[in-house]
């Protein structure tokens, strides 16, 4: 089983030289520790800005600056700012490569659900729909399963939906999964110590597995 | 140049009434029209529709109108951090039209364009898209989206110029140029501001002919949500 650090650190081996990209709240934030050294990439900020860089200390601290978790940050050099309509045109246009993000459910066709649990207070979607309706290659972080022991990746979204057809990969506690173009998730690596059984047996939807799956090294 | 100045913003707000559409500038608190909440405060209005990003927390920016009842209809698109929020949206008294973000903006940036409505590919499939016209364009479906305007809207910049020509700072920047611009009355709250002729016009981000009203804000909080620092 992985922890949140650890799938962090197995979603930073997607990342290709050269990407625009955009983490999500929570595990997807901790994916900029891990991106390794040598690849040159620019972190979005969907409330405006290209060039993330870490917190900043204690005496730079600027309410002028935050992320779209409203956490205070710092740019690297060559950033630039931007409006908000101008940040979701670059998002939806597909200049954003690669989207990073959470998720309570996904289906086996590639529909996600994050936003909203019925009788739960609703919060809003913030920019979730605008990012998974966008051209990007989105990965879904998350666990296998709900705290109460139920699958998370389904044949079909039972909570409503955020976008549809559009997940292409998803890392959890357990495995790394590809969501195929014909519906399905095919297993490509397990996580250390897990079983294709035990995936198996925790995932409802339709589970594709061909030949001998790798486990994680890390 | 035509002098857009105002001496404080209680003038500024001087005529807006209750029940009228007010868009507020925003990400958070990151970038919110502070002054011009305070003047609002002191004025008995009820029933107005505020389309903002999001809604403020309790004790600071929106959430300050919540408390005095004074808003009837929030259009946002997320509004997770207020628990006055909360109460009133469970017991009836606030109606909350959530929106995506990225459809949020450019709806917005649509009414200040002279753009009716446009497709956008954000919530297909979704229930954002329950009753509206969805039309395929290249094999992808899309829905129909219409522009949003408002009586006034209230917006916050870093600089800003006696002809009401703006310049933001950082990511407070967010939604207030299209809102400046989709305002039949635009208020600009700047931190600094300068006779016309001293601002760069390379480096002007919203232009004055959106901009109605302009005053230098007092005694800015510029509240931080969450505190990060390097560990």
């Amino acid at each position: 089983m992985l922890d949140k650090i650890h799938i962090a650190q197995r979603i930073a081996r997607e990342i290709k030289n050269g990407q625009y990209i955009n983490l999500g709240i929570g595990i997807p934030t901790l994916v900029a520790n891990y991106i390794p050294d040598d690849l040159e990439v620019v972190l979005q900020s969907e409330n405006g800005l290209l060039g993330i860089g870490p917190f900043p200390p204690e005496e730079e601290v600027d309410a002028d600056l935050i992320n779209a978790g409203k956490q205070t940050i710092s740019m690297v050099k060559g950033s630039v700012l931007f409006n908000s309509a101008e940040s979701f045109g670059m998002i939806r246009g597909g200049h954003v490569h690669l989207t990073i993000l959470g998720a309570m459910e996904v289906s086996e066709n590639g529909d996600i659900a994050n936003w909203k649990i019925p009788g739960k207070m609703v919060k809003g979607m913030g920019g979730a729909m605008d990012l998974v309706a966008s051209e990007a290659h989105i990965i879904v972080a998350m666990q296998h399963c709900s705290k109460d022991g139920k699958s998370k990746l389904l044949k079909q979204c039972t909570l409503p939906i955020t976008g549809i057809k559009c997940v292409n990969k998803i890392v959890t506690d357990l495995a790394v999964l590809k969501v195929l173009p014909q519906g399905g998730f095919k297993l490509l690596e397990r996580a250390p110590g897990v079983s294709v059984e035990e995936i198996q047996s925790k995932t409802e939807g339709r589970l594709v597995v061909e030949g001998d799956v790798p486990e994680m090294v890390f | 140049m035509i002098n857009k100045t105002v001496s404080n913003a209680d003038e500024a707000v001087k005529d807006i009434t209750s029940n009228t559409v007010l868009m507020l500038g925003g990400f958070g608190l990151c970038g919110i029209p502070e002054n011009c909440i305070k003047a609002l405060l002191k004025k008995p209005l009820t029933g107005l529709t505020c389309i903002s990003n999001n809604a403020g927390v309790d004790d600071f920016g929106i959430g300050l109108m919540l408390k005095q009842r004074m808003v009837k209809k929030m259009i946002s698109s997320y509004v997770g951090e207020n628990a006055e929020f909360e109460r009133q949206l469970l017991s009836g008294e606030l109606e909350v039209e959530l929106i995506p973000q990225g459809t949020l903006a450019e709806r917005t940036r649509a009414g200040g364009a002279g753009i009716p409505a446009f497709f956008t590919p954000a919530g297909v499939g979704t229930e954002v898209a329950e009753g509206k016209e969805m039309r395929e364009f290249d094999g992808k479906l899309y829905i129909l989206e219409r522009w949003l305007k408002a009586d006034f809207s209230l917006v916050k910049a870093w600089k800003g110029d006696t002809a009401g020509n703006l310049i933001f700072k950082g990511t407070a920047r967010n939604f207030n140029p299209m809102m400046a611009a989709a305002g039949t009355v635009t208020i600009a709250e700047v931190e600094e501001l300068v006779p016309a002729g001293e601002l760069d016009p390379n480096q002007i981000h919203t232009p004055g002919i959106y901009v109605q009203r302009i005053f230098q804000g007092t005694a800015y909080e510029k509240r931080i949500e969450k505190r990060t620092v390097k560990s």
